[in-house]
């Protein structure tokens, strides 16, 4: 691993109908945001399994990011209100085994709020980069 | 990097061509006893990665991409090409398929939401199952969110294939569903394009509920005196569509209904309809209740003797209406109505009704279930509540209206019969200023940031109404900018010009009242002329904004539809696709989408119907296959899962003695919320099944070059 400029790893796993469409209407808009996310898309936020969370961070995850619709937007009725849900646990849990909750943050972004998302993705970025490297990365691999 | 390779996850145990028969089955039969099978075996995937012109290469090194991506397990083929989505691009695709024997295809271009489908056509016409395709979106989510950064971009690019390329090792052949669709429509909004819409689907030949809140349809435009720039009489020109609408025998016109429940999807929408408790029995209905010749015929003699007194929404208030009332004489249906939460049920408009026995002042609400395969949402407007921008003095200020007020007060039909007059004293004003943009492109939270958009128009239209109405009463209009840009729109402006109206460019600052003549002061500034202007008129009309109708919250959710930022529906593509939803099946109409002048309105209307007819003309449709599937060895019948669907599609069933979770496909839309919580992993989302996804995370994080 390069020392030189540590860029944190963060891992995106998004819904197709709310965040996905809204982080490809702010490429529409050219709005720019930093580059250290990857996209998972999934259907909805409430496939987010927390154990591929976990994952996540057993493999080195800086941060992950769960974003879905609004609540009440749900293309799927209620399957954000379930992540959500999840999501509060896990962070409890993160806490107990040591890692700063912060490292995980659930949004929620619709399709039209291009805008917001670059915003969503810059202050996880900055959030993550501040936190430094995951201290799970040394056990992960 | 980790020199960790992407993780074939579950060990192989058949062959992939029995996968690809087990999967092609369950569109008819059960679930099948494991999903879980040879995945990723011998993949060999092929990636294309496209220039999209300057667009993508433009910021992302693509030979520096192609070289890395040579480098990832199970890629077979890889290729770059100006457009990959071009008849050449896709070629590529077709002919490569067969040459390198690929078993999987990564594009990466642009997002999976634009082009998706196009790949997954050109996927199966090279002989592979489309779902074995897989998209890098390094456009909408890498050059364009990076321009300005070469090496971020190649970088992100570098890895969402990587994360492409491990789920498409592990894609399978899927069976899209293919299901009837039900012959009828729904439309939901009574008002031009709600009726539009339903009549262009009825006379399609498609039974077809048109749906109202109101007693009446017709909607804004039936409140409006004449419309722009024509000067048509807008109750002239609308009123025999709303005839129409009454005597079509596809329409099933549902009036003072609302939307209780939606369920279903695509062709399949099973919607419950609430019809408020009217009071009034149509003649139908009477007939159905053995009721000889009686029911409503709208001769109003209940009317006459009801005591109590109301103001008339129709009317903006300032007209009365009894407990038992129609809007206005040109009703459809003609059917009085009781307003429960006014009337005092004395009984009296029963005995006026005599024989007719038209009345039951003991209905209640009944739930109608219906069942359609499209649906359009005409869910209209109304007029923001201009009182919120307090320096303008609506609600304060007697003579301070808004324009919907002024429609109703120049209009023959209305409350003063066409006389114009100031609500204080009822003098005819002799200088009347027009307010733009009232609320409109208002940046300072209180107002709406965007266009109305026929505001111009219609004050122009007022200003000519009472040039022509009043000699010698003087139209003062205070604009930002007039946006006459339709048909006929700048010559009907300069035609106004001439005529006399006087144009001010400013927004105003405040209007005060001179508390003994009820006059209204206005303190503006002439933007063109620079100097300040202080103006005292006899009558204010605020072209307020507007904004998504009071209901429009409630019904799109209930149809699954999302809202943009400024509160309107979204399409599902503002350019290509303005009518359609992201939920399949549902269309929009009208101003619900968006402020549009009647002529607007009209098109996209009849652009949602043609929409929401092809599904049904086609007679079927292909869902996509993402359904939940239980792995039966691992489920350990907890039923979790069943709790936590939101579309009842699983349960649990008795087999071999102990009970397992099973999936009604028809009932199951892919959510895969059940998949997320599973304690036991014993769900497999199809096309989203977790070694799908856990490669994907695996391989971005722990790398995967060879």
């Amino acid at each position: 691993m390069a020392e030189k400029e540590w860029k944190p790893q963060i891992l995106g796993i998004i819904c197709n109908w709310c965040s996905y469409a809204g982080a490809d209407l702010a490429g529409s808009a050219r709005t720019q945001y930093p580059p250290d996310i990857r996209i998972v898309r999934v259907m909805c936020t409430g496939r987010v399994d927390p154990l591929f969370i976990m994952k996540a961070f057993i493999d080195g995850a800086d941060g992950v990011l769960v974003s879905g619709c609004h609540f009440g937007d749900c293309h799927y009725l209620e399957g954000n209100y379930k992540a959500a849900k999840r999501m509060f646990i896990l962070k409890s849990l993160l806490k107990n085994i040591g890692l700063e909750d912060k490292r995980l943050r659930m949004t929620f972004v619709s399709a039209s709020e291009g805008a917001k998302w670059a915003v969503v993705v810059k202050d996880v970025v900055d959030t993550v980069t501040s936190l430094g490297p995951s201290p799970l990365k040394e056990f992960g691999h | 990097m980790a020199e960790k390779k992407t993780k074939k996850e579950p060990a192989a145990k058949k062959e992939t061509k029995k996968a690809a028969a087990k999967a092609a089955a369950p569109a008819t039969a059960a679930p099948a006893a494991s999903p879980e099978k040879a995945l990723g075996k011998d993949a060999r995937v092929g990636v294309y990665i496209c220039h999209c012109g300057t667009n993508i290469a433009g910021s992302v090194d693509i030979p520096a991409v192609q070289e890395y991506v040579k480098t990832l397990p199970n890629v077979a083929h890889v290729d770059n090409y100006q457009y990959m989505c071009s008849t050449p691009g896709q070629k590529k695709i077709e002919d490569d398929i067969k040459e390198h024997k690929l078993t999987g295809i990564v594009v990466a271009a642009c997002s999976p939401r634009l082009h998706e489908p196009t790949f997954r056509t050109a996927t199966k016409t090279g002989g592979l199952n489309p779902f074995r395709f897989e998209m890098a979106n390094i456009r909408e989510q890498g050059s364009w969110v990076h321009m300005h950064d070469r090496e971020g971009a190649t970088s992100k690019a570098k890895d969402a294939i990587r994360i492409a390329v491990a789920k498409a090792s592990l894609l399978q052949d899927l069976v899209p569903k293919s299901v009837p669709v039900e012959k009828a429509a729904m439309v939901v909004g009574a008002g031009v394009a709600g009726m539009q819409a339903a009549l262009d689907l009825a006379n399609a030949g498609i039974k077809t509920y048109l749906i109202e809140k109101n007693p009446t349809i017709g909607g804004r435009m039936s409140q409006l005196d004449k419309t722009f720039p024509t000067l048509d009489c807008s109750q002239c020109i609308l009123t025999p569509k709303m005839v129409d609408v009454g005597r079509n025998p596809n329409i099933e016109l549902m009036t003072y209904a609302e939307v209780a429940e939606v369920e279903g999807y695509i062709g399949n929408f099973d919607v419950t309809i609430r019809r408020k408790a009217r009071g009034v029995l149509t003649p139908a209905e009477a007939e159905a209740k053995g009721i000889v010749g009686g029911g409503c015929n709208g001769c109003g003699d209940c009317d006459a003797v009801c005591p109590v007194i109301k103001p008339n929404p129709f009317e903006m208030g300032m007209k009365p209406r009894k407990a038992i009332y129609i809007y206005h004489p040109q009703v459809v249906p003609l059917i009085y109505t009781v307003d429960f939460d006014s009337c005092v049920k004395c009984g009296l408009c029963v005995e006026a009704c005599g024989d007719k026995k038209a009345i039951d002042l003991e209905m209640k609400d009944e739930l109608v279930k219906v069942k359609v395969g499209t649906a359009v949402l005409a869910l209209g407007y109304e007029m923001f509540p201009i009182e919120k921008k307090e320096e303008w003095g609506y609600k304060k200020y007697e003579n301070v209206v808004n324009s919907l007020e002024f429609e109703r007060l120049i209009c023959a039909s209305g409350p003063t019969g066409g006389h114009l007059v100031r609500p204080s004293d009822g003098k005819t004003p002799m200088k009347v200023a027009f307010l733009l943009c009232a609320g409109s492109r208002d940046n300072t939270g209180v107002g709406k940031p965007y266009c109305s958009r026929f505001c111009c128009m219609y004050s122009l239209k007022h200003a000519h109404q009472i040039i022509e109405k009043i000699p010698g009463c003087q139209p003062y209009l205070f604009y930002m900018d007039i946006r006459s840009f339709g048909k006929m729109y700048e010559e009907f402006y300069y035609r106004i010009q001439d005529e006399g109206a006087k144009f001010m460019r400013g927004r105003v600052a405040n209007v005060l009242e001179d508390p003994v003549t009820k006059n209204l002061i206005i303190n503006a500034e002439d933007t063109l002329l620079n100097r300040p202007i202080n103006l005292e008129v006899d009558m204010v009309v605020l072209a307020a904004a507007v904004q998504p109708s009071e209901d429009t919250d409630r019904t799109r959710k209930l149809f699954g539809v999302s809202k943009s930022m400024d509160g309107w529906l979204l399409e599902a593509h503002p350019k290509l696709n303005p009518c359609g939803t992201t939920t399949a099946g549902v269309f929009l109409a009208g101003v619900c989408q968006g402020p549009k002048d009647i002529p607007d309105t009209v098109a996209s209307a009849e652009g949602a119907a043609s929409a929401a007819s092809i599904p049904i003309h086609m007679g079927e449709v292909e869902l996509e296959p993402y359904f939940a599937q239980c792995i039966e060895e691992k489920c350990a019948g907890c039923g979790m899962c069943v709790n936590l669907c939101p579309y009842q599609a699983l349960s649990l069933v008795e087999k071999d003695g102990r009970k397992v979770m099973q999936v009604t496909e028809a009932k199951c839309k892919g959510c895969g919320t059940c998949g997320g919580f599973c304690p036991g992993g014993a769900i497999w989302m199809q096309h989203f099944a977790t070694p799908q996804i856990v490669a994907q995370i695996d391989a971005f994080l722990l790398g995967g070059e060879q």
